[in-house]
């Protein structure tokens, strides 16, 4: 197969690159670039350029750059921008994802005669033994439990599964470390990046969106009492579930509880903070649902997972979201919401309020 | 097909390198036979370079390149007080250190060519540098540096004139067209001489800060131990550029015509960027519809065509060219240009290759996927 691999400079991508290679695929080495602001070395400063055209150098595969810029910021910064100024948390990484690594860039690799794209991403795409036809894919978990990105995946539909491969998924971070530490790549023991790639750490989240739109200073009202017992500086920096941060001389409950942020009101300029129990919900309502193969019917027993590491809850899908089996505590609206059956990924929502 | 970007080296400029890589290796300072020996290699290179550009050797300064000449110019005489005026279509070497001092940037008609009324109502006795490339490195278009000049003259009598030459020397009489200007900058690689090495003609009495420190090499303009192998280099390359100018112009324009009119006529939706007549001979600019440059410029690299699209940026993504944008393109019209640029080496062959692959790469590119 002709495979572009997506090469953002890390340590993932430059070995997801050299196993393409291996396994006898034409490869062609690709970077985004995808933010033209300021940031740290992020995934697309021009030394992570110099380190994917590096990799690709040693493995004697063509190299170019992509300039997304404006796409990236359409569909990823702006929409990042406009989902805080509602008051919601949004998760750019998979608007990325879904947006740009798997839409744009995946788009222009078929316009240049590839099969297939390859990314570094901790997950796998393995094809569905149990289908008939045999063209139908799964995309699973990685095998390493805590590098696992298949979350931020969730949005990939069956188009896009068939045309992609992610050869890291089959391997520890350790392993990959190692294998590109044997064959030489530089990029071995390149730190792993953390943070959102458009947002540095000298200016911050609250600094970026602080730039980029009004921000609303809101009073925190107790759910129970609706007295105002707090204000904070930002409504739109607040996410729900959120318990530190939430103002000074905000003590603990009535009874010593902790308190969390319950629901963000951008137009009253509340937030309203409440027990962590009262975080807890029966239902958790989703919105642009997304299916790996096929939409799910009512009923079906699956997986939730709110967060990119946090616990997979028990749930059964209904009509606009799903049914916790026992009360969970709900999805900042705006977050992701991916479901499984055990590892293989089903599909995906955004959590609503 | 990106000849405006570099050219391969002159067998001459590599034979008269050679030496001053073994025998002749003397740093051209000291007071011995061996300096002596290397300093009289870099001072009869000076005097090739400041007669094939039509200046005084006391007035040719080597430097690392044409960015090096650019910001030498500019920073040199922007550090003074005063209004610094430059166009919307220079090179990034010209444009940011034009920024850096906050300067007056004057627009350019639809063809790329300066607006000159708008540069006339800038200019000002207040004003201390011009800057105004001679050739743009993108859509070939020259400059009318004379009736620049004139302006600036009459207007802006205490101003210097810098001109930003790397594009033209290949194909102009720039020891002709820059005797109007103060300071003029030239990039070696550009006609078949060594990369980094360059010059900036400074013109007796249009003083220049030094914005290196150092020795006083270069009479104290430009310090650090000279370049001899370089300038050998370059000076050779400018000897064979300007003995065989005519015949390689001829060659050449005939060339682009065929390249040009050949993929005009074999498609539709492509247009050509500047008019040709104001264009130097080895500039052929495209616009694809429909089309990414980005993507373009891919597939014919494995078609075995190197072209480019835009300026390339230092991480080398395409951004869209300022240039192209200066002359009113959209930016969808920008992102879908494509530089092919000939150059003294470029063979019937290259272009016939062109001619028979942008086809192909652009019905491909056109078609939808999957």
């Amino acid at each position: 197969m002709k495979v572009l691999v997506a090469m953002s400079g890390g340590v993932d991508s430059s070995v997801a690159a050299a196993l393409c290679l291996e396994a006898g695929h034409e490869v062609v080495g690709a970077t985004m670039k995808l933010w033209g602001g300021v940031s740290d070395s992020g995934c697309c400063s021009v030394a992570d350029v110099e380190d994917a055209r590096r990799v690709a150098d040693k493995l004697g595969i063509p190299h170019y750059v992509f300039n997304f810029t404006s796409e990236f910021n359409e569909w990823v910064v702006d929409p990042y921008v406009a989902e805080h100024g509602r008051g919601r948390t949004p998760n750019p990484c998979v608007e990325c994802n879904r947006r740009i690594k798997f839409d744009r860039f995946l788009d222009r690799a078929i316009k240049l005669g590839f099969d297939a794209v390859a990314t570094g991403h901790h997950a796998r795409v393995v094809r569905d033994e149990s289908d008939p036809g045999g063209g139908r894919h799964l995309l699973m978990r990685g095998r390493d439990p805590l590098k696992d990105q298949s979350y931020v995946l969730a949005v990939l539909s069956q188009y896009q599964l068939r045309r992609c491969l992610l050869p890291v998924g089959e391997m520890t971070k350790g392993e990959v470390r190692d294998y590109a530490g044997n064959i030489g790549l530089g990029t071995a023991l390149k730190p792993d990046s953390l943070d959102l790639c458009f947002i540095s750490s000298t200016v911050g989240r609250d600094g970026f969106l602080a730039e980029r739109m009004r921000l609303h200073p809101a009073d925190l009202v107790d759910v129970r009492t609706r007295d105002v017992i707090g204000r904070v500086p930002a409504a739109e920096m607040v996410t729900v579930g959120q318990r530190r941060g939430l103002g000074r001389g905000l003590g603990p409950g009535r009874e010593g509880e902790r308190r969390y942020a319950l629901k963000v009101d951008i137009a009253s300029r509340q937030v309203l903070v409440g027990s962590s129990e009262d975080l807890l919900a029966d239902f958790q309502p989703l919105e642009r649902l997304s299916w790996t193969s096929h939409p799910l019917a009512s009923g079906s027993a699956v997986l939730a997972q709110t967060s990119a590491h946090g616990p997979a809850l028990q749930c059964v899908v209904e009509a606009g979201g799903v049914r916790f089996v026992k009360p969970e505590r709900r999805a900042a609206p705006g977050q992701t919401v991916a479901l499984y059956d055990r590892d293989v990924v089903l599909g995906s929502g955004i959590a609503s309020s | 097909m990106d000849n405006a970007a570099t050219t391969p080296l002159r067998p001459e400029a590599l034979s008269a390198m050679l030496p001053a890589f073994s025998d002749r290796f003397g740093n051209p300072s000291g007071v011995h036979s061996v300096s002596r020996d290397a300093r009289r290699a870099l001072e009869d290179s000076r005097e090739t370079v400041a007669n094939l550009l039509g200046a005084a050797p006391s007035e040719v300064v080597f430097t690392s390149g044409g960015t090096e000449s650019d910001n030498m110019a500019i920073l040199g005489v922007g550090g003074r007080r005063g209004k610094v005026v430059t166009t919307a279509v220079e090179h990034a070497a010209v444009r940011e250190s034009c920024n850096s001092l906050g300067a007056v940037v004057v627009p350019v008609s639809s063809d790329g060519v300066v607006n000159l009324d708008a540069l006339a109502s800038e200019l000002s006795s207040d004003v201390s540098l011009v800057s105004v490339m001679l050739v743009n490195n993108e859509v070939g278009v020259v400059q009318p540096l004379a009736e620049v000049a004139a302006l600036v003259r009459e207007k802006a009598p205490g101003a210097l004139l810098h001109t930003d030459a790397v594009q033209a020397f290949a194909w102009l009489d720039v020891a002709d067209l820059v005797r109007v200007a103060d300071l003029v900058s030239v990039s070696a690689h550009k006609f078949g001489g060594p990369k980094g090495t360059g010059a900036l003609v400074v013109r007796d009495g249009a003083s220049i800060r030094p914005v290196m420190f150092g020795g006083g090499h270069e009479r104290g303009r430009r310090p650090g131990t000279q370049n001899v192998a370089g300038a050998l280099g370059m000076a050779a390359a400018m000897a064979a550029t300007v003995a065989t100018r005519d015949e390689t112009l001829k060659r050449v324009s005939a060339l682009r015509d065929r390249l040009a009119d050949g993929i005009l006529s074999s498609m539709d939706g492509v247009v050509e960027t500047g008019a040709r007549d104001l264009k130097v001979a080895g500039n052929c600019h495209l616009r694809f519809d429909g089309v990414e440059g980005e993507a373009l410029l891919v597939l014919l690299d494995e078609m075995g065509v190197s072209a480019s699209a835009g300026s390339a940026c230092s991480s080398g993504a395409t951004e869209a060219s300022h240039v192209l944008l200066a002359m009113g393109l959209t930016r969808e019209e920008a992102s879908s240009s494509v530089r092919l640029s000939l150059g003294y080496a470029t063979s019937r062959d290259e272009v016939d290759l062109s001619l028979e692959v942008i086809p192909k790469a652009v019905s491909q590119l056109r078609r939808s996927p999957g």
